[in-house]
């Protein structure tokens, strides 16, 4: 058995934990226990991974491990990481743990939260270890649903209409997915579902890849908020309880760009060639279209989900570009947008739990009455846009240079048109930190708010202390899925020459 | 190891701004301070000490005579592809060592400096919205010390754009320290923006440098290797080179407030006077000013047209600007507008440069630096001054003031000495560099050289008008003794400062500056520290003269009518100038109409309607259709055998048909 299948197998110990707790510190216990426990290990893994990379495993993956699951369909649950699963694992780790702590003081029915919470954990976890596509899929699907019931019961606002129409936009791409993941298994002629495997026979031809490329891209791309499909993250960011939302933003759009590599890219590599420009006509508009809508927002999470838009946008956007630079850029804004997008949903989350609205006219001088709470939201906008000694200065200048590789000009535009965002960006973020934090205190009420306590520091501080060490010390990050990526993107480059 | 212990220069900048950042809020104001103040301290000898060490005692490479470029570190802090990597890195060269000086030097005075000045505004600012602004004070100059550094030890582009990035975060969150003001914080934001629009032709330039050059060292005593690849790619691509170099120069004048984009600069001063004095006179502004003479080599060799756009570009500010200050009646916005006609020297003196020679064509080099070195002391002293003025009057506006010459003796003395050094009165430090500038004008075409000298007049005019409503003229507390409170000396802390700058700006010009920096590197001579007066010289002293004798003319005599009366007679010059020529306006136009108005609004609209009334659409009409097919579900069992038995006569029915 793989050490990785203590991803899955903690967070069910964890469900029985919680469904056996009997009051609200023995829920907590268990959570906290249970969120320690999957960060120490994925820690664990990170180190033991390089390590044996260092050693000079060349594998493509590592911790292996297969057994079949429905053999008639060839359906195995197998396991598996590469360097980008890993850095993955360790973002949800390290945000089912801040989020645990950001979710300390939740009411009402704090058991059934977190039953969901962990359900959740359960599917994005499975999700990054799986390289079978079936239960990748599987995983996938159970990382949706307990979505649609933490929106729609522990919301706020329109909270029914933003569950439904967010579960039922992504139930959309599911579909895609489904058929696109059918018709690779068929049209490849594999005997197996799994994604290394179904790579290496590379026999699906170029015009069925055409048909599915953009089932599956576009089947990602809507949780990945790929423009037109993003509607449902303002709805449903706004609408959803802070940990939520910081789970969803920093983790679960991180499945879309994920799997689009993984899957779209890496097993229809023709077809990535061919018709990546229509996505990247697409991504170009999320970047620049994203930072422009939040431009104009007066809630502070449409601001933030528009400002995801723009930067998972970024993601997809530097995967079409097809360069190792930039496919690692991808992947570090994945890890940089994840941790960082949670930093502020955190921020928001607490700012209106005390203050009472989002609403940026009605907000003002919170630097004074909640010093604490204010000074990580600055924190989380310099990040946001891309200050030096924060993640997204490196993941950002990573996807700029390495698009810069491709020397055509349809290249060379859109890459030109993503960079305007960087000063989208500034204005949006500044613009609310200049009317939120800054100026007098309009409202005499807020004097009488309290900074944060002490769980919110902890989830606050884990953040920044990840944002900020991953922004000063990049290298090893960018290394490790440097390497991962290089094989893949090998693959689709060998196989287009080949076919030319 | 030489310079072993350079790391520290940037490291203990950087664990100030920790302690602080993290803990400063539990400090005592002093202890804040003082642990700024000794951090700074320690930099500044050690950067003296660099400086000694560099020129002195290593001095010149025996082979080659230049003083050698060292490399005292350079790690790789990420890798991009295997040709580019992101090095960070401690390069000496003579301008860099110069910048150390320049910045530790001032950042130590404004260090403190700002023990007074910010204990002052601190009591001031007692209402309920403001708080630990001394600790805040003291982390964030930490915080732009370092970057700074970091900028100026760049070992390559991308390095320098990276601190060039945290030296505007800085620069946004000094300007919006006094918070609860909404000036304050409009100011910062608009400073921020439009110096990151900047900055991303920077990137953009710094992206098509780095593709095809294959590095992002600039640097080509550093990196030999340099040399060869930049001949071939400009072989190759002719356009690339001038257009990257130029790209990177939009960059470079966002930074240092070149026209059009000079519009944050003015409005920079929101934030604390001392801040005013080492970030948006004497040290981050002149950042553009860097970069040009880091790519110096580059631009000479491979641009020399683009080069003199620059010139052209710098010229026209420095008069657009000389021409505002001119009216200007908030004294730290008239010594503003004299900052940016000031750096427009430096960039002209750069452009002026057509060749990499001590004499003929690249004078400028040297001259641009030189009055970089001197102009950051004067200005700073002028700064820091303005700040002891505002301290003791509680305000920035000239009608406030007047008379102050008996009530602050010493930053009279000091503020005159400024106002001497700037407008290039021999023998104080800027008749020296800025006569430099105008012989390489000169040299460049007779056109230039005139306008430059002309320029130069503006100077003396705008600044001794600014000294004499200040110190002398009618006095606003002697109008209303009784009910004013009465002007008085600042604290040493204050002052002290201010008497080491104006002791620094009137011996600066004597520095045997060309022995130092120059285009080849070589020594050359300053003919004017030898009393060699050329009729450039002459004439520049008459201009300053002039403008001079002008200003007092005007200024000096209480209640003189004639400023008010020209300013009657050409009322929409003054008015257009009063208004910085509605340079801002365009501004407000440019980011309200165009940006929010024309896209954000319309996109926000758009995606609200559109793409949502898409998706809304299905779901209405997947609704609707539910709705119209429900009432056939009814349950009621009549209903549905008589939907059976007519589905049944008719199917019957068709199958008669179809089988007869």
């Amino acid at each position: 058995m793989s050490i990785l299948t203590l991803f899955v197998v903690i967070p069910v110990l964890m469900l029985v934990g919680l469904w056996l707790a009997k009051n609200d510190n023995q829920v907590r216990g268990v959570m906290v226990v249970g969120a320690s426990a999957l960060l120490g290990l994925a820690i664990w893994l990170t180190i033991t991974f390089i390590q044996m990379r260092h050693a000079g495993n060349t594998e493509l993956m590592l911790f292996t491990y297969s057994t079949p699951w429905f053999a008639p369909l060839n359906i195995a649950y197998s396991v598996g990481v590469d360097g980008i699963s890993v850095v993955m694992l360790l973002l949800s780790a390290v945000i089912v743990f801040t989020g645990t702590f950001a979710s300390w003081q939740l009411e009402p029915m704090k058991k059934e939260y977190f039953l969901w919470f962990v359900l959740l954990s359960i599917g994005v976890f499975g999700f990054f270890i799986s390289t079978d596509l079936f239960t990748m899929f599987m995983f996938y699907e159970v990382a949706l649903i307990p979505m649609y019931l933490l929106i729609g019961v522990w919301g706020t606002g329109p909270k029914e209409y933003a569950a439904m129409k967010l579960t039922l936009m992504l139930m959309g791409g599911s579909a895609l997915l489904i058929l696109g993941i059918l018709g690779i298994y068929y049209f490849s002629g594999a005997t197996t579902m799994n994604i290394n495997e179904i790579a290496a026979l590379h026999n699906i031809p170029v015009a069925v890849q055409k048909v599915f490329f953009p089932f599956i891209f576009i089947g990602f791309g809507v949780l990945g908020a790929l423009f037109p499909f993003h509607t449902w993250s303002p709805d449903g960011h706004a609408s959803a309880p802070t940990a939520v939302s910081m789970l969803h933003a920093g983790v679960l759009m991180k499945l879309g760009g994920y799997g689009c590599f993984r899957i779209a890219m890496y097993l229809l590599p023709e077809a990535a060639q061919q018709l990546s420009w229509i996505f990247l006509v697409l991504t170009t508009c999320s970047v620049v279209y994203g930072a422009l809508a939040a431009c104009v927002q007066t809630d502070l999470k449409y601001i933030n989900a528009y400002s995801s838009v723009s930067h998972c946008g970024m993601v997809l956007f530097a995967l079409c570009m097809m360069t190792q630079t930039a496919i690692t850029g991808a992947v570090l804004q994945m890890l940089s947008h994840g941790l960082m997008t949670a930093l502020f949903f955190a921020c928001i989350g607490m700012i209106y739990h005390r203050a009472g609205t989002r609403d940026v006219r009605y907000l003002g001088g919170l630097m004074k009455v909640l010093p604490f709470l204010s000074v990580s939201y600055v924190i989380a906008g310099l990040a946001n846009l891309g200050l030096p000694g924060f993640s997204g200065f490196v993941a950002e200048m990573t996807i700029f240079v390495g698009s810069f590789q491709n020397a055509d000009t349809f290249h060379r535009v859109c890459t030109i048109i993503a960079c305007t965002s960087i000063v989208v960006t500034a204005v949006y973020i500044l613009r609310v930190v200049g009317k939120i934090l800054f100026q007098k205190v309009p409202n005499k009420k807020f004097f009488e708010l309290h900074d944060a306590t002490w769980d919110e520091r902890l989830a606050i501080g884990g953040l920044i202390f990840c944002v900020a060490g991953l922004g000063l010390f990049p290298l090893w990050a960018s290394n490790v899925i440097s390497g991962a990526v290089a094989p893949i993107i090998n693959h689709i480059m060998s196989t287009t020459a080949a076919a030319l | 190891m030489e310079y072993s212990y350079a790391f520290l220069i940037l490291l203990l900048p950087f664990l100030s701004f920790l302690v602080l950042g993290l803990c400063g809020m539990k400090m005592k104001k002093p202890v804040a301070g003082f642990i700024g103040t000794i951090m700074l301290g320690s930099l500044f000898a050690m950067s003296l000490y660099t400086a000694y060490e560099y020129f002195f005692v290593i001095g010149r490479d025996a082979a080659t005579g230049l003083y050698p470029t060292v490399t005292v570190f350079n790690f790789t802090w990420l890798k991009f592809t295997e040709l580019l990597t992101f090095n960070i890195g401690f390069r000496l060269t003579p301008i860099s060592v110069m910048m150390l000086i320049v910045i530790t030097t001032v950042s130590f005075m404004v260090h403190i400096y700002s023990f007074g000045y910010m204990a002052e505004r601190d009591d001031k600012y007692k209402f309920e919205e403001y708080e630990h602004g001394f600790q805040r004070f003291y982390a964030y100059l930490s915080l732009f010390t370092m970057s700074m550094l970091g900028l100026v030890v760049a070992t390559n582009i991308f390095q320098m754009y990276m601190f060039w990035e945290l030296v505007g975060v800085c620069s946004y969150l000094l300007i919006g320290f006094y918070y609860p003001k909404h000036s304050a914080v409009h100011a910062s934001k608009k400073a921020f923006i439009v110096t990151r629009f900047a900055d991303l032709f920077f990137l953009i330039g710094i992206l098509f440098f780095s593709y095809y050059v294959g590095t992002f060292n600039y640097d080509m005593n550093a990196n030999p290797e340099l040399i060869g690849k930049l001949a071939s790619v400009a072989a190759k691509y002719s356009w690339l080179l001038p257009s990257a170099l130029f790209l990177m120069f939009i960059g470079g004048a966002g930074k240092s407030a070149m026209f059009p984009l000079h519009i944050w600069l003015p409005d920079a001063m929101e934030g604390p006077t001392p801040v005013s004095a080492l970030i948006h006179a004497a040290t981050m502004v002149v950042a553009g000013v860097y970069q040009v003479a880091s790519l110096f080599p580059i631009w000479v060799q491979y641009a020399p047209n683009q080069l003199h756009w620059v010139a052209y570009i710098a010229a026209f500010t420095s008069f657009y600007a000389a021409a505002v200050a001119c009216c200007q009646s908030d004294i730290k916005r008239g010594l503003a507008f004299s900052t940016i006609s000031q750096i427009a020297y430096m960039l002209v003196a750069l452009g002026v440069s057509y060749a990499v020679d001590n004499h003929e064509g690249g004078l400028g080099y040297m001259a641009g630096m030189f009055h970089l070195f001197t102009h950051a002391m004067f200005k700073a002293l002028l700064f820091l001054c303005s700040g002891a003025i505002i301290v003791i009057i509680g305000s920035n506006f000239k009608q406030y003031m007047g008379g102050l010459h008996k009530y602050m003796p010493i930053t009279n003395i000091c503020f005159l000495i400024g106002c001497i050094a700037i407008s290039g009165v021999w023998p104080l430090a800027g008749f020296f560099s800025k006569d430099e500038i105008v012989s390489a004008c000169f040299e460049f075409s007779p056109f230039m050289g005139w306008f430059m000298t002309l320029v130069s007049g503006m100077t003396a005019f705008y600044m001794f008008r600014l000294y004499y409503v200040i110190f002398w003229g009618q006095s606003y507390y002697e109008l209303d003794p009784e009910n004013r409170k009465k002007p008085g000396e600042v604290p040493f802390v204050m002052w002290g400062p201010l008497v080491f700058l104006a002791i620094v700006s009137i011996f600066a010009g004597w520095i045997p500056f060309g022995h130092f920096v120059s285009a080849t590197g070589q020594s050359m001579e300053i003919g004017l520290q030898h009393f060699e007066f050329t009729s450039v010289a002459w004439f520049s002293l008459l201009a300053a003269a002039i403008g001079i004798g002008l200003a007092t003319w005007m200024y000096l005599p209480k209640n003189n009518p004639v400023p008010d009366m020209l300013a009657k007679k050409m009322p929409r010059l003054h008015k257009a100038a009063l208004n910085r020529f509605y340079i801002d306006d365009a501004w407000q136009f440019f980011t309200h109409k165009i940006v929010f108005g024309c896209f954000s609004k319309p996109i926000a609209w758009f995606d609200r309607h559109v793409i949502d009334g898409t998706f809304n659409f299905m779901a209405w009409s997947a609704q609707e259709a539910g709705e119209t097919i429900r009432p056939w579900q009814s349950g009621d069992v009549r209903s549905y055998a008589a939907w059976f038995l007519t589905g049944t006569v008719a199917l019957t029915l068709i199958l008669l048909c179809i089988l007869s």
